[in-house]
């Protein structure tokens, strides 16, 4: 398979997970479409590391777990936190900030 | 077709109908669920593109601890449906404007896409024609205890900020 091939696929794979930050309304899928973005982006991080025969592009991978994993734990925190405040996992629910 | 492209078609078709399922999904345990089989079909692309230690961690910690993770909050907060307020019952590809500014941006997107990849010299070949894989998990260590010694040690200064950001988001106040 060509590198093309795997670009596509990521980028896919990123829209869907953009389509899905976009259109859902529950906070938990929300931060699950972020995992798929960030899941997108480590398939081509990886293809390239491939393609050009480094080792790289697996490294930065490892790197982009880390920083998915503390995401989703302070994520998942907020989240808790939120539902605690207000009763609702619903992101309209939250527009105190808001002008 | 080579049985390289059938596995890469199963896995790819795999990975886009989880990821596809995650959003259209009402109930969150659905979607978590279907994202553990996105993160399985990842997984297997990753051992056809010889990356088999990044495959392993794949499935340990994304499948087996990030979504556990995910799993767990989503039962503790007993909520399945999504609530949509009152305002806002329509779904959202029915809204005119969403849709018109949405569709127009999604076909700039894949217009841009195919363009590049048509412009783009390279592509034609194989993956894996031009330099041989490094999939040794001794020189993944070896690179990652030198060459990325400094961005290894700030990770782990993030996980400790992470760890007790979350400890004390999720802690009941009490006053």
């Amino acid at each position: 398979m060509s590198i093309g091939h795997y670009l596509v696929l990521s980028g896919v794979l990123f829209s869907i997970g953009a389509a899905g930050v976009f259109l859902r309304k529950n906070l938990i899928t929300l931060l699950l479409s972020v995992e798929i973005m960030l899941n997108a982006v480590n398939l081509a991080f990886v293809a390239f590391g491939r393609q050009f025969g480094t080792v790289d592009g697996q490294i930065i991978t490892f790197f982009v777990m880390t920083v998915a994993a503390a995401e989703a734990a302070v994520g998942l925190a907020l989240v808790i936190g939120l539902f605690r405040h207000r009763e609702s996992l619903n992101p309209e629910a939250f527009t105190s900030l808001k002008w | 077709m080579g049985s390289d492209a059938l596995l890469f078609y199963i896995f790819a078709g795999a990975a886009v109908l989880g990821a596809l399922l995650v959003v259209t999904q009402k109930n969150p345990v659905y979607s978590v669920l279907a994202l553990i089989a996105s993160f399985f079909g990842l997984s297997g692309l990753y051992v056809l593109l010889e990356a088999p230690f990044v495959a392993v961690v794949q499935i340990i910690i994304y499948a087996g601890a990030i979504m556990v993770l995910f799993l767990f909050t989503v039962m503790l907060l007993n909520v399945p449906r999504e609530d949509a307020a009152e305002w806002d019952r329509a779904h959202p590809l029915y809204r005119p404007m969403a849709v018109r500014i949405g569709g127009a941006l999604a076909i700039l997107l894949a217009l841009e896409l195919g363009w590049a990849l048509s412009r783009t010299a390279g592509l034609g070949g194989g993956v894996a024609d031009e330099h041989p894989a490094v999939s040794s998990v001794a020189e993944l260590g070896r690179v990652l205890f030198t060459d990325y010694m400094f961005a290894f040690e700030v990770t782990s200064i993030l996980i400790i900020v992470a760890m007790v950001g979350a400890v004390v988001l999720a802690k009941k106040r009490e006053e």
